[in-house]
């Protein structure tokens, strides 16, 4: 079975904010990524880009706090030169100011501060946006044919 | 889904006077695991090792939270004189830190044997 068996059925995931779902995403997103037919290394990215932006949320939108609203919608996109994945990360938490989120100086070697680098790194695009009834929309798109220094 | 508690599966202290230890870690290492896998690493840093060898061979994925707690580990270690290796990197745990760049930060062998030998 490939993706376009499917094309235009979103698939929609609501977790709770624990770790403790992280692995469950990520297995999930593992296999959609197959179906549609990105290579190991690309799959590798998104799937470490997905659970980088979902500690993000886990960490700084809900400071931890375990039982607060994630919502995930995978939509592949069929045919053409956008053929991929859209991901968008949805949740109610507290946003942050856009200027704080970028990516740190990696010759700074310290802890923490590094999901965002990789994020840009391993999506096309990455785009932060205010929800009208509070919280951040994340939404990143990896196109199938991937970008030469991706 | 992933067991909570510290990836670390075990510790073994070698070499004549015993202040080189080999650590083996399993399974992911996510937001989930990595404040557990963080403690038990420093624990280690308590009897100020000469070497600290991470074997890498059992962990399939790693999140820059757990990358995070070997650059914590790195930190002390470096500061009591100590060297950190990293070794068995899986393919996609190597590209986190090649995409971080802490590859170039890091001494990382193919596996604990080679780590031992360097």
């Amino acid at each position: 079975m490939t993706m376009s068996a499917f094309p235009d059925s979103p698939i929609r995931l609501s977790i709770a904010s624990t770790p403790a779902y992280l692995a469950v995403v990520r297995a999930a997103l593992e296999r959609l990524c197959e179906l549609i037919g990105f290579d190991e290394a690309s799959r590798g990215g998104i799937v470490l880009a997905v659970d980088e932006a979902l500690t993000n949320v886990i960490k700084h939108a809900y400071h931890g706090r375990p039982d607060q609203p994630i919502d995930i919608t995978f939509r592949s996109v069929v045919g053409g030169e956008a053929a991929g994945l859209q991901i968008e990360l949805r949740d109610w938490g507290e946003r942050a100011d856009a200027g704080q989120i970028r990516s740190r100086d990696l010759d700074d070697v310290r802890p923490g501060g590094l999901g965002v680098h990789i994020m840009h790194n391993c999506m096309d695009e990455v785009e932060y946006a205010p929800a009208p009834d509070g919280g951040t929309r994340l939404t990143m798109v990896k196109k199938l044919q991937a970008r030469s220094d991706k | 889904m992933t067991d909570a508690g510290s990836p670390v599966r075990s510790v073994q202290w070698v070499g004549p006077d015993r202040r080189v230890v080999v650590v083996a870690a399993a399974g992911d290492i996510d937001l989930h695991r990595s404040a557990d896998f963080q403690r038990s690493l420093l624990e280690l840093t308590a009897h100020r090792p000469e070497q600290v060898i991470v074997d890498l061979s059992g962990v399939p994925y790693m999140d820059s939270s757990g990358v995070a707690s070997l650059v914590k580990l790195l930190a002390r270690v470096r500061r009591d004189g100590g060297v950190v290796k990293l070794a068995g990197l899986t393919p996609r745990v190597r590209s986190v830190f090649e995409i971080t760049r802490l590859d170039t930060v890091f001494q990382i062998f193919s596996n604990k044997e080679e780590a031992l030998a360097s």
